[in-house]
Order: C-alpha cells, then structure tokens, then sequence
C-alpha cells in the first residue's frame, strides 16, 4: 500500500524525522483556516498518489489564507493521471538552499536493502539515475545490522555529501531506517530533502510503500485507504483475491500463477474473437467450496463489462468433484441472477467424477470443455456474441 | 537421483499440529514421505497418531533431529511466527527448510534469508509462499499433491504452484525428476538459477521446464545462467502478459513495476539465448514433449 504524502509526513513526525508542519483540508475553508493557523507563506499540495504534481497544477504558493482557499479550490477540481484530487495538506512554506534524496527500499534481486543517495535530489530520481548515475550512490543494507550512525554516515558520503552537512543528514538516515523497518515499509523515500537557509536539514517530500502481508502487527484501521473500485471491495469483504480489468471475459481459477495464465490464455484466444480480453483476476485459492464459488461468481456476474465466465481449475489440494459440486451449488444459490454462460474446465484429482457432476447437472449456462486452451476459446467466442 | 529431496530424506513438520500442518503430514505420509516427527515447544514429549502413523513431537528442531536423524524441515507455521521457525532450523543447520507459509512480511524474510548468509548457508531455505519439492516414487515435502505424475527424466522448478501442477499433469506420461516449486514471494531462498545447477548436475534429469511469472528479475538471471552454465534443453514459460502496470496478481512478488518484471521482457531473456518459450502451458507441455522425444 502506497501512502499519501501527508500519511508519509505524519509518519515520519512520529519518528523524529525533520518535517514542516502540514495540515489536510478537503475544502478551500479548511485550507484557508490551516493557512492561518501555520502562518505565513504556505504551499497547497494536491493528494494523490501520483508523481508529476507540480506540473499538473496541483502545487501552489499561497501568501495569505484568501489565497490558500482559492489555490484549494483550484486544486480540489484537478483530475491528476485519472485520480480525483479530493484532499490538499497546507504546508509551511520553506527557504531552500539545497536538495537532496535519500531513499532505502526492498531490493528483491539481491534479497536484502537498497539505499540510494544522492546531495543532488529535488527532481525525478529515474532521471537522476539515467542521466547522472554516478551522482546517485546505492548502497546494500544487511537486513540484520540496518542502518546505525555509522552507515548512515557512509551513505552520505558515496552520495556526495562533504563530511559537515554528512554529519547533519546520518541521523535522519537513521530515523528514516528505523520508520523502514517499525512500519514494515518497502519503500522510504525522501525526495527533497532540504537544507533550509537557516541551516536545517528538512524531509520536504515523502514517498513511503508498506508491505500488505505485514498489516496483522499494525494498528492502521483508521487510515485512510484509496478507494477501491466497487468489484473490488465487494470481492474483499468476502475475502476474494480479485483485481478488476478491462474485459469482457470473466476469470476464476486457482492458484496465482493459473490464473495469471489463464488471462493470457483468453487474451490470446480473444484475438480470434473479436478482440475480447479478460475482465479480471480472481484466484479462489485452495479450498473451492460452494461458499467461495458462489461469491466468486456473484462478484464476477456483478460486473456489467462481463459477456461469459471460464472457470479453470486444476484440482491438486483440492478434487475436482468437490469444485464441480462447488459450482451447481453456487448456481443454485444465485438462481435467477446468474444469467451469463458459463465455460468449465477441470482438470487433475477426481476428474472423471467431477465432470460427471457437472454433466448430471446439465444446467443450461454451463459448457464443460476438456483443455484450458479450447475452453479459453469457447469462453471468448461466447462473450464475443 | 533427484535434486535436494530423496527416498533417504527424513522429514519432520514445524507447525505439524496445527490444521495445515496436520492435513498436509497426512498427505505426505499418504504419499510415501518419511515423516519421522513434527516440532511444537508446547506440545514436546507428546506423540501424534497420524492415520495410523505414531509420530514424536518435539520442543525444538534441534532435538527433533538428535533423536530422528531428521534432514529436511517442512514448516507451516503461521505468518506471525515464521520467522522464528525458519532462524530456528537455520540455527540447528538442517539441511534443507522448506517454507509453505503464505503471508509472511517480507521484512521477516528479509531477516531470515540475512540470517542465512551470516550462518554460512548451511541450510537450503526453499519458498517461503510455495508448494515445497516433490520426487517422484521418492520423497515429497511440501503440499504438492502426489500423484500427478510418476518418477521421470524431466527436472520442474516453478514460481507458481497450480502451475506446477498443471505442467506436473501435463507431462505425466514422461515424468518427473524433481518438482520445485520456489514461491511467489519478492524474498525467496532458493532461485531458479539453484535450481538449474542442481538439474544440471542431476544425471536422472535430462530435460528442464523452467515456469516464471512477471515480477522481479530472476527469469532473465536465469537466462543468463542457461547460456553460461546449462547444457541440457531447457523450455520455459512465463505468465502475467496481460497483467497490469502496479495490479499485484495474488503472489506479493507478481507485480510489474514500469518497464521491470514484465512476462515480454522475461521471454525475451529466454529467446535471446536459445531457450524455447510456450504460449501457453500446454504449448509448453507440447515444447518439452518435442525435446524428450528427439533425445
């Protein structure tokens, strides 16, 4: 989960890490009142998790809080790379004199951390490492010893930093370390971090990415969440694995990497049909019982984009009778309301009995097909109809 | 042979009386695995019947193996405590981990795999998010149904675990040497690229599928490997090329970040050293059908 700016700053507040104080406002009243209250020169920032702000519009100085409410009122109706801008955090303005990044982050390819530092930050840093890459330092982190003074201290220097203004910004590194691993991030960036006129060393920009699987040990409930589309908060109230696309063939299987397939599999057989692609991923896991399968199906027959569905199981763990009962039991259950075709394909533990299931069934939405390459085709010709 | 698991590997369970735990010993003991004894601190001294099947439970992996000989882990336990699982076999330098657990924060894994390296790597992490290892007639550790396919010339290592199954099942009449499943987590302990050596080293496997997924960039590594160090056929397949920029696809590693981890890219690292890649996994199954047959 991506954070917003202001959800980085309060973050990063809590641990000691420099910041200017900064107020949300979903109003130009409210960002009016927070000028006010701040004082001074403030910057409204639009947010959204989406790069590029400045550009768009979505950034504006503001003097007064007159100017704070009309520069709100501006930045409230921007639409940024698609994402509404719904909320502006009123910032402190600030006196730079110079930028800086620092970032630590989950480095997969080498199965440790990365930090990556450099004494010239302030713009995109795929363009820094693109055009300048020797002026951005990286530097692996041992996931056991961190980031104490000293390697912070090593960290500032690769990046470019003189031995004083290293030893201003190692212990924000540290701190920042410490938010990387308390919050269980795997992302933290800082992109400017400023040196102020007077001499402060100031995260002015924060990006920060947290790990999904780590949100059992985290009190977050009261943060606030992006909003999901509705298919797909449906599908997370009853703990379905979905992510909606842009298609008209509905998908549910088992196993990431079968579903995953199974939607290149109907993309391929869709450019003989009219172009149709898949409409979503939705992985019913293990276990496909009735239960998972009628709400599968009821999320996935909910989408008005859907023409038919392709249910690919492989029966491992689980035996194909049981997914087979699993599916007459689900259309049963939604009756009436199930109304498009459906295509089946089983293969692996109790094949034999599961198709027999489904032929007894004979329900007239069902097609039982034999490989998962037929069956992605008959799936796309019938939502090409 | 067979790599990293074989009729000799005796097995104990962390987190074998939990429900996975104890749904999947059975199965494995179903399947011919030599489960010698399960590990829970709170449950030491005690024995489990298992379908027949008395087995030992013990307060730590270190005991576990002094009394049973034990030489492959198989852990289930839960997210939360997982990490401490794997440190602990880690600690009692077990020769090979094998972690099923889903969810686990990859900081944890992060720290387990560090622990690893400072350890000297005395054990083989494989997973965690993964379906374990299977050899054929041999052993099975892991959660890998057992009777997909029987024991054959052709060495399977895999992200996904459907995957594996379907491609275990579709090349069934040949059959398999060793299946690994190596997990869609973004940390993981065993690569593709450790897989491959060990097939290459295998004198009872003489063909690899090698099954990938978008996210990350061991694909294209293994490519690289393939071209320097792999002399037998190798053919792959690569899922995820209808998969969105930033969609995560059910493994927390599958996810194409820009112009990184893409299913293209990675087939391209394959075609670009001579390594054939199915369509489909029935085109691959067909592909690899092919390279057995001209043997």
């Amino acid at each position: 989960m991506d954070l917003f700016e202001y959800q980085a700053r309060d973050m990063f507040e809590s641990y000691g890490v420099p910041v200017l104080q900064g107020l949300i406002a979903d109003t130009p009243e409210q960002a009016a009142a927070a000028a006010a209250k701040i004082g001074g020169t403030v910057v409204v920032k639009a947010q959204v998790k989406a790069g590029g702000r400045g550009k768009a519009g979505g950034v504006k100085l503001a003097h007064t809080p007159e100017e704070a409410a009309s520069a709100a009122e501006a930045i409230l109706k921007l639409t940024i790379k698609g994402l509404p801008v719904n909320r502006v955090m009123v910032a402190q303005g600030a006196a730079i004199d110079k930028e800086y990044y620092f970032s630590v982050l989950l480095d997969r390819s080498n199965r440790t951390f990365l930090s990556l530092c450099s004494v010239e930050g302030g713009m995109e840093i795929e363009q820094l490492a693109e055009e300048r890459p020797e002026a951005l330092a990286k530097i692996a982190v041992d996931a056991i010893t961190g980031i104490d003074l000293a390697k912070a201290t090593e960290i500032a220097i690769a990046g470019g930093f003189d031995a004083e203004i290293a030893a201003k910004v190692a212990p924000v590194f540290v701190k920042l370390y410490e938010v990387f691993v308390k919050e269980d991030a795997t992302l933290v960036e800082v992109n400017p971090l400023i040196l102020s006129k007077s001499g402060e060393i100031i995260a002015l920009d924060g990006k920060v990415t947290l790990d999904d699987n780590a949100e059992f040990r985290h009190e977050r409930e009261s943060m606030e969440r992006d909003q999901l589309d509705p298919l797909e908060a449906k599908a997370k109230e009853s703990e379905l694995n979905y992510v909606k696309l842009d298609g008209e063939v509905g998908i549910i299987g088992n196993g990431a990497g079968l579903v995953m397939s199974t939607l290149d599999v109907v993309a391929y057989a869709g450019e003989r049909h009219g172009g149709v692609k898949p409409a979503n991923f939705l992985d019913i896991g293990g276990g496909a019982s009735a239960e998972v399968m009628a709400a599968g199906l009821d999320v996935i027959l909910g989408d008005p984009q859907v023409k038919s569905v392709f249910v690919n199981v492989f029966g491992g763990i689980t035996a194909c009778d049981a997914v087979a009962n699993g599916i007459v039991g689900a259309l049963a259950k939604l009756g009436s309301s199930a109304t498009k075709p459906l295509v089946v394909r089983l293969d692996g533990n109790n094949v034999v009995e599961g198709r027999k299931i489904l032929a007894d069934a004979n329900h007239p939405l069902v097609t039982v097909v034999d490989t998962m390459d037929e069956a992605a085709d008959k799936a796309a010709e019938l939502a090409n109809k | 042979m067979s790599i990293f698991l074989d009729k000799n590997s005796l097995i104990i369970v962390q987190g074998m009386t939990g429900s996975e735990g104890m749904k999947h010993t059975k199965r494995m003991l179903a399947g011919g695995s030599n489960i010698v004894g399960g590990v829970n601190p709170r449950k030491a001294g005690e024995s489990v019947d298992v379908d027949g099947t008395l087995l030992p439970v013990f307060g730590t992996v270190a005991e576990a193996m002094k009394a049973t000989g034990a030489n492959v882990s198989v852990i289930f336990v839960p997210p939360a405590f997982a990490k401490s699982a794997v440190m602990e076999a880690i600690d009692a330098e077990i020769g090979l981990a094998v972690v099923i657990t889903e969810g686990i924060p990859v900081h944890d894994s992060a720290s387990f795999w560090a622990y690893s390296n400072s350890k000297g790597k005395k054990t083989r992490i494989i997973g965690p998010n993964c379906p374990g290892i299977i050899s054929p007639g041999k052993s099975n550790a892991g959660i890998t149904p057992w009777n997909i396919s029987g024991a054959g010339p052709i060495g399977l290592v895999s992200k996904s675990g459907t995957l594996t199954y379907q491609m275990m099942f579709e090349l069934r009449e040949i059959g398999i040497s060793t299946a690994i499943g190596i997990g869609g987590d973004p940390i993981i302990g065993t690569t593709h690229i450790d897989a491959l050596a060990a097939f290459e080293a295998d004198p009872d496997t003489k063909a690899i599928v090698l099954i990938g997924e978008i996210g990350g960039d061991s694909e294209e590594k293994a490519a690289a490997y393939i071209k320097e160090h792999v002399s037998k056929p190798v053919v792959a397949y690569v899922a995820g090329f209808t998969a969105p920029e930033g969609k995560t696809m059910g493994h927390a590693g599958a996810i194409v970040s820009g112009s990184a981890g893409t299913a293209q890219a990675k087939k391209e690292a394959f075609e670009a050293v001579g390594v054939k890649v199915g369509k489909t996994p029935s085109e691959t199954a067909a592909l690899m059908r092919g390279v057995i047959a001209s043997l």
